[in-house]
């Protein structure tokens, strides 16, 4: 019995450890997966980004190096303190301080001491480098602007946060991508591929060789170039003109439906969110509450449309056949729709018919053609959504789809929307109690890039592209299917002649004679727009927007574009100027009309705008 | 001459070769820095192993060559020799991390602790096979004791609890020879104790096991069981298991009672108590059924296993042999023990059969307690795995311990 106990304790023990060993080995997969995380290191290769051009091929973003000091601790010997501190523009404190905090997370792994130094600062620290052992050089490429403007349809690239990280598994912490404009619309191109080469680690962190022979290694890919289809210098110019006012412009090419430029005021200068400087001047335009830089009114502001909704007005009713274009309406300062109830109208000659009310913009003929066209159907339901469809089809009330990250749908109200608010069936409603609409005045609401596209859609006499800012990538015109399908109206082209005539007399009898250029045969609708703003919970009426569109030359149009200008007075008064020096700008390359020109760029709103935050009474429309 | 050598147990010899050349192709992947290199750089761990194994068959056919009755009559003087050597550490020797175990020569080191084993496996033998010593006596038991005693003392002192462990082993041949049963008994029952104590507590051990013991001697009731026997094992049982913290907090250094609190899953940090074991078990657990490859392993070549070319070598043969290797090797040790034990019981002089016991005993305990320890199913103890893991001393211990076994096994027939 007693010979029995080396033999059980033998079989024992190996019983025991090949069910453990089994257990290890081959039932518990777990350790791979931990075998890789330990000992395979991935070393990312970041591939130069794309650069931005603009539709002529003038750059407008590149690259620059910038250079990060870093420091392994473990390898840093004494050195002159002051010395490098002043070379890397810090105080001693700070490097010491900078080189504990490397201690902490790492004796043996890198840390950044200071980021992204210039080319400059970096020549002189190069030739004493040798001098501080342990500190090394870090390249890195950052943005680099050419130009001054654009900023809000460029974009800026910034550190990916974590919830990017979450979502996107591409982006790993430290990762720089694209946010805002051009830079996160087209991120996947302008960023190419990062490669990535693995590399057995030891327990020191030392490469010891690639894993498995590079098997899973991946080469990085360039980012695409890309071609915008904003026209720089127009862009520069129309930036300059809005110096001082708040508002946006966009200027189409109608023919393609290419954004020629797309402006917001105000602005910054994209520079200023590159390098160092980066986080402090981002903080600064981000709690700007008041002016709100990055806010891009030109895709996200909403605004009544004003009087330029007349042509659509008119459009609908000549469609609809309510109106003749001989048949003239009387205008004696406005229309009394209701008893007790009137639309005001300006001074002008009387009556009007379709071409030359829209050249005098008279209020009181686009009310009662509008009238018409509801009060043509059973109900003013059924005649409401008739009418919105129409006016659906030149894109308002839903986002355009162009290529831009942010943006509004604004409102183009439907029976539901007014059964709601009169709470019908409870109560009806007629089309008297929408009638402001019809001098876009009403519940109708549009972003400054829409009614850019509606006025394309005039130029083109019914039809466009959806507005879009991307042109070529690499060189290979986009031909996403989204902006080469032409979008039709359901307005017939014929309809569109006697408008376009209107357009045209604004400017030869009508409201905006005074903005004629020469050479050039425009067609425009000026626009007044009231508006109110709450502030401190107190509801008030400010100074009218100034509210312009225009289309040029009238035959063959090169150019279509809508300015806002909030609390410009009127519509000739600011966008109107603003509008006819864009369109000679971009026609003619040179202003003849200097005294306009100067007139604009002398004019700034700014006493306008803090009006409502100056706590006093204030007058306003004067 | 010839003749012994031809009655030489060759099974066993070349499960030892085959251990050994495993052994060392395992230490130079755990090792190696450049595959260029000369294997035989003995500046390089590799190369020393490399030069061990050539003087290893060197001190081999020297102790072929020996009279076999030289190791029985000497076997006094050899004990002295040992334990002498063991002393002059305290004056002679180097201390190398906090343990003071080696002798120094030069770049080389000498640990007597790994050649005392085979002293006291000689000295017990001798002592055993004198006809007036019966191992049922008390006196007998207690010098038996005291040979094993002291150079495990001595070697306590240095201080190397993990080889002190190792002669525990000894119980089993003296069991062979008739220590009684309760020794072992009691062994076990510690052993037990200690384990549930630790891991549920004195508080459910103690009713739990009152319990069982009143249950066990109500079922026994007709038998007449001396009830002094139940309640001296009540008594000690309860007093051990109350001490366990005891044990742990004030007798273990804080390292042990961490390795303790790692092995029952106490402390889970892999950074810290932890590490080695983690290491070791994503190491093996990563080899899969026919491991990376030799010199393949991510974590062996990234050197994250500590001490893996001499305690934790078992891991380098889990990660880059995988499962295939690990059980190849479990089961040669298996075969080598189970070869010795029955080489033991075919002796005729209890000299011989003693020694033998002690040869698989020792084997047997450095075995379990280091594949044990590098699969996560004992606290670490720093004791090499025999053939395998680098280190001259160990490799030449081993070696002397196993051939004059197979020398006087050899010599069997003469003895009649």
């Amino acid at each position: 019995m007693r010979k029995l106990l080396p033999i059980i304790l033998v079989s024992f023990a190996a019983f025991l450890f090949l069910i453990r060993l089994f257990y290890l080995q081959v039932l518990d997969e777990s350790f791979d997966e931990v075998s890789t995380n330990i000992s395979v290191r991935k070393i990312y290769d970041y591939p130069q980004r794309g650069y931005i051009y603009d539709r002529n091929g003038k750059l407008m973003v590149g690259n620059q190096p910038a250079y990060d000091v870093i420091a392994v601790p473990q390898e840093v010997k004494n050195f002159d303190t002051l010395e490098l501190a002043s070379l890397l523009k810090l105080t001693p404190q700070r490097l010491k301080i900078q080189l504990e905090k490397a201690w902490r997370y790492s004796p043996r792994l890198s840390s950044v001491i200071t980021p992204q130094l210039t080319k400059k600062e970096y020549a002189v620290l190069q030739e004493r480098m040798h001098k501080y052992q342990g500190f090394y050089i870090q390249k890195r490429s950052l943005r680099d602007y050419t130009i001054n403007h654009s900023a809000n349809i460029l974009g800026y690239i910034a550190e990916v946060g974590d919830r990017e990280i979450s979502q996107n598994s591409y982006y790993q912490s430290g990762d720089l991508k694209g946010k805002q404009g051009v830079e996160e619309q087209y991120e996947e191109a302008l960023r190419g591929e990062r490669g990535v080469k693995h590399y057995l680690r030891d327990i020191h962190n030392k490469n010891i060789k690639p894993f498995k022979e590079g098997k899973f290694d991946t080469l990085s890919k360039k980012g695409s170039d890309l071609h915008l289809t904003i026209d720089a210098e127009l862009q520069a110019y129309g930036e300059k003109l809005m110096k001082g006012k708040r508002g946006g412009i966009v200027a189409i090419e109608p023919s393609t439906g290419e954004i020629l430029s797309l402006i917001t005021a105000p602005s910054y200068d994209p520079d200023i969110l590159v390098g160092r400087k980066r986080s402090k001047n981002f903080t600064k335009l981000y709690y700007d509450t008041i002016n709100k830089p990055l806010y891009n009114r030109a895709l996200q502001a909403i605004y009544a449309p004003g009087s330029p909704f007349k042509a659509l007005t008119g459009l609908v009713a000549l469609q609809e056949d309510v109106v003749g274009l001989e048949e003239s309406f009387r205008c004696n300062g406005g229309y009394t729709y209701a008893r007790g109830a009137r639309m005001g109208c300006h001074h002008h000659p009387s009556p009007v018919e379709m071409v030359t009310g829209i050249a005098h913009s008279c209020n009181a003929y686009f009310a009662q053609i509008y009238r018409r066209t509801i009060e043509k159907y059973d109900t003013p339901q059924k005649g409401i959504d008739v009418w919105r469809g129409h006016m659906a089809s030149f894109g308002l009330g839903d986002y355009l789809g162009y290529d831009l990250p942010v943006g509004r749908a604004g409102l183009l109200p439907d029976s539901d929307y007014y059964n709601k608010v009169y709470r019908y069936p409870t109560y009806n409603w007629y089309a008297s109690a929408t009638l402001s609409n019809a001098i876009g005045q009403g519940e109708v609401l549009t972003t400054p890039i829409q009614l850019a596209n509606a006025t394309a859609a005039i130029a083109n006499k019914g039809w466009f592209y959806r507005p879009h800012i991307i042109k070529s990538i690499d060189d290979k015109p986009v031909d996403n299917k989204k902006y080469t399908t032409k979008q039709v109206t359901t307005i017939d082209k014929e309809h569109f002649e006697p408008i376009i005539q209107g357009m045209h007399d604004v400017f030869n009898y009508g409201t905006a004679t005074f903005l004629r250029v020469p050479g050039i045969e425009v067609c425009g609708k000026t626009g007044t727009s009231e508006n109110y703003v709450k502030i401190d919970g107190k509801r008030m009426q400010l100074t009218d927007h100034s509210i312009f569109i225009a289309f040029a030359p009238k035959d063959n149009p090169k150019i279509a574009l809508a300015v806002f200008v909030e609390n410009g007075y009127w519509g000739s008064r600011y966008a109107g100027r603003i509008s006819t020096l864009m369109i000679e700008k971009y026609l003619k390359d040179n202003i003849e009309r200097k005294d306009l020109e100067n007139w604009i760029l002398n004019h700034t709103l700014e006493d306008e705008y803090a009006k409502p935050y100056s706590g006093e009474l204030f007058k306003i429309n004067q | 001459m010839p003749k012994t050598l031809l009655q030489i147990d060759w099974l066993t010899i070349l499960i030892v070769i085959i251990l050994i050349s495993f052994g060392w192709v395992n230490i130079y992947s755990t090792t190696f820095v450049n595959p260029d290199e000369s294997i035989f750089d003995i500046s390089k761990i590799y190369g020393k192993q490399l030069l061990w194994i050539i003087l290893g068959v060197v001190i081999a056919i020297i102790v072929l060559a020996l009279e076999s009755k030289f190791f029985e009559r000497f076997a006094s003087i050899i004990y002295i020799v040992a334990t002498l050597s063991l002393i002059g550490l305290f004056i002679f020797g180097k201390t190398i991390a906090g343990q003071t175990a080696w002798y120094s020569f030069g770049p080389f080191s000498i640990q007597p602790a790994e050649f005392v084993k085979t002293a006291v496996a000689l000295a017990l033998s001798k002592y055993i096979s004198e006809i007036n010593n019966d191992l049922s006596k008390f006196v007998s038991q207690l010098k038996a004791f005291a040979i094993i005693g002291i150079p495990l003392a001595l070697i306590m002192l240095q201080p190397d609890a993990g080889s002190a462990l190792i002669y525990l082993a000894f119980i089993i041949p003296l069991y062979r020879e008739g220590l009684p049963q309760a020794y072992l008994s009691v062994g076990f029952l510690s052993v037990a104790i200690f384990m549930i104590t630790l891991k549920f507590g004195f508080g459910i051990f103690a009713p739990v096991f009152v319990a069982i013991l009143i249950m066990i001697y109500l079922f026994n009731r007709k038998r007449k069981p001396r009830f002094w026997i139940y309640f001296l094992t009540l008594l000690f049982s309860l007093g051990f298991s109350y001490s366990v913290n005891f044990i742990l907090n004030s007798v273990l250094l804080p390292h042990q009672k961490d390795r303790f609190d790692v092995i029952i899953g106490e402390t889970n940090d892999i950074r810290g108590s932890a590490f080695n074991l983690y290491q070791s078990e994503v190491a093996i657990g990563s080899g899969g059924w026919l491991g990376k490859g030799w010199l393949k392993g991510s974590q062996t070549q990234g050197r994250f296993v500590p001490e893996q070319h001499t305690d934790y070598i078992f891991s380098t043969v889990g990660e880059e042999w995988g499962f295939l290797g690990t059980s190849a090797v479990v089961i040669l040790f298996t075969i080598l023990i189970l070869r010795l034990f029955h080489l033991a019981e075919r002796q005729k002089s209890q000299f011989s059969r003693v020694y033998g016991y002690s040869v698989l005993s020792v084997i047997f305990v450095h075995f379990f307690v280091n594949i044990a320890m590098v699969i996560g199913l004992f606290p670490t103890v720093g004791i090499p795995l025999p053939f395998f893991s680098y280190g001259g001393s160990g490799l030449w211990g081993f070696l002397i311990l196993v051939l004059v076994f197979l020398k006087l096994d050899a010599k069997r027939k003469s003895l009649d």
